[in-house]
């Protein structure tokens, strides 16, 4: 397990919405380049987890952050953090799709635009390249300028994975990308993200057992806001070390 | 079972009903108005001006002033509005001070229009010196429609889910890209609806320009926003309440009814094919 680099180290983190602590004391390393699934029943704080890795949670009101999150070294919950640097380095992919109301194009430009991005040629070669590295390209090729939302949802995701390839990302955070879409659809987005391992880091976040076991290299069991285990996903499927985590991969409760 | 059916037919019924009169009455209304309206409009009645102590002669002023007092009261307050909106909505926490701030926006939505008039002249006319004139008019009917403006606004900008602000912050863009670039461009057909409905507003309204802008008659046209102007509402009152020839002049009035109505609908129409266009590049 130390044999990677690792990307994104927690420590000693704690989180609370007002009162009610939502994450304690996790402590975990993410590997650069590898797929780690975050898993656990509703409401373990899965994705208060991830939503950390950006600072997403920021908007939340009341909210207390107490611990580190290092990312490439940078204490990322530092005040001194950057966050639009933060979130450019670190893209997320949302539960539900939600691509902008605007064109195709300007859904994948747009992040270009927004950073400052003016050379014309290179956004479209940019937006182009980000339609096939998220495997959509052949669908919509012909159909750039037609608003997002005529798309289906299977392909709003990929849209979205798109958008967020754009701006070069180093890490990109799912939050259960595959919740809203069906079989077919989950299927193609599962052979993306494997696919962009080779580029990036993924952090996933899944309800779904058998997914985290077929897309991830490491696995994270997440119960109660605790970090219950954490090891490779091949581990910590067979031949699990934590009692709880058994229980809840055989279906005993979730 | 049957019950259930024979009530559904009775609530239909009932509906129906109230629909039944509500165009019934929008009919008759704009029924009378087209019919009467139409015996004295010309082309001479839009385009030339009032002789013969109003009962020759045509609404010319008039109508130009209300297109200069409507225009300048949304060109004052959409901007104004709009910033409040978006302050109210984006910028501030859900607290109590802000709870207040809306809810004398509302109450001042409530406040009859004399008042808003009565304000005018005292700020306007007289404290700001900017005389009885289109200015004065334009931003006392702009206070007058803003808290429309505001709250069609803030309505319009909560509407817009919050996922797409994630989505761009998520993206590195800014709060202010994100409000810029996403939340307004989708609230805008939101936004206009509320314009829509104020422009009817200031341009029907009498009493705010009572005092601060409009003169029954007046010879030739406005040069400046300093002018002091004629305006069709307040002529229609002029109309009917003075002169010497009350059967012309009754009919002048309803000329300029069907106008002033005419005028609104062609100031909204623009507005709705903004607001469609909109909603084609977005949703379409
Ligand atoms: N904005 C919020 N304010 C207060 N409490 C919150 C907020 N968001 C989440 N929580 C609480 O924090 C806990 C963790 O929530 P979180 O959304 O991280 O769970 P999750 O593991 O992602 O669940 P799910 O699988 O259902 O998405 C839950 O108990 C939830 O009720
Ligand atoms: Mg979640």
């Amino acid at each position: 397990m130390d044999k990677h680099e690792v990307q994104i180290r927690v420590s000693n983190l704690n989180f609370f919405y007002g009162k009610t602590c939502a994450l304690k004391n996790i402590n975990m390393d993410i590997y650069k380049k590898k797929i780690t699934a975050i898993i656990g029943p509703s409401g373990c704080g899965k994705s208060t987890l991830i939503r950390l890795f950006n600072r997403m949670n920021d908007l939340v009101l009341n909210s207390r952050v107490e611990g580190h999150i290092y990312i490439d070294g940078e204490d990322i919950l530092s005040a001194k953090t950057d966050v639009v640097e933060l979130r450019r380095k670190v893209g997320m992919v949302f539960q539900k799709p939600n691509p902008f109301p605007k064109s195709i194009y300007r859904n994948i430009s747009y992040g270009l635009e927004v950073n400052n991005v003016k050379n014309k040629k290179y956004i479209e070669e940019k937006v182009i390249d980000s339609l096939k590295n998220s495997a959509l390209w052949e669908e919509v090729k012909d159909r750039l300028n037609e608003s997002a939302l005529m798309l289906s949802g299977g392909q709003q995701q990929r849209l979205c994975i798109a958008r967020c390839l754009a701006v070069e990302p180093e890490v990109i955070l799912f939050d259960e990308p595959c919740a809203s879409l069906d079989p077919i659809s989950t299927r193609k987005i599962e052979e993306l993200i494997t696919e962009l391992k080779k580029q990036y880091t993924i952090v996933i976040v899944t309800h779904n057992m058998q997914q985290a076991a077929r897309v991830s290299d490491y696995t994270a069991f997440l119960y109660l806001g605790e970090l219950v285990e954490y090891g490779t996903t091949e581990k910590l499927f067979t031949v699990p070390e934590n009692p709880k985590t058994e229980e809840y991969l055989s279906g005993k409760f979730g | 079972m049957k019950r259930s059916v024979m009530s559904q037919k009775i609530g239909f019924f009932i509906l129906s009903l109230c629909i039944i009169t509500t165009l019934f009455f929008l009919g008759i209304i704009l029924y009378f108005i087209t019919v009467r309206g139409l015996k004295v409009i010309s082309w001479e009645f839009l385009t030339q001006a009032p002789r013969n102590g109003m009962t020759e002669g045509g609404v010319a002023p008039a109508i130009i002033g209300t297109f200069y007092l409507t225009l300048g009261a949304i060109l004052f307050a959409l901007p104004l509005g709009l910033a409040c909106a978006i302050y109210l909505t984006e910028y501030t926490p859900k607290n109590t001070v802000v709870n207040i701030l809306r809810i004398s926006i509302n109450t001042l939505a409530g406040v009859p229009s004399v008042v808003f008039g009565l304000f005018g002249l005292a700020v306007f006319v007289k404290f700001f010196n900017f005389g009885v004139s289109i200015l004065s008019g334009s931003l006392t009917l702009g206070i007058l429609i803003l808290p429309g403006i505001i709250s069609a606004s803030q309505e319009a900008l909560t509407a817009i889910p919050h996922s797409f602000r994630e989505a761009s912050l998520a993206l590195g863009a800014t709060k202010w890209q994100t409000i810029r670039r996403i939340v307004l461009p989708a609230s805008l057909p939101g936004i206009l609806t509320g314009v829509i409905l104020s422009i009817g507003r200031a341009a029907g309204e009498t009493a705010p320009i009572l005092f601060t802008a409009a003169a029954f008659y007046i010879r030739g046209y406005p040069d400046s926003v300093f002018s002091e102007v004629m305006a069709l509402p307040y002529h229609i009152y002029g109309l009917m309440t003075e002169g010497t020839f009350p059967e012309k002049q009754t009919q002048i009035a309803y000329g300029c009814a069907l106008i002033l109505m005419l005028l609104v609908l062609l100031i909204s129409a623009v507005a709705i094919y903004f607001r469609q266009k909109q909603r084609r590049v977005h949703y379409g």
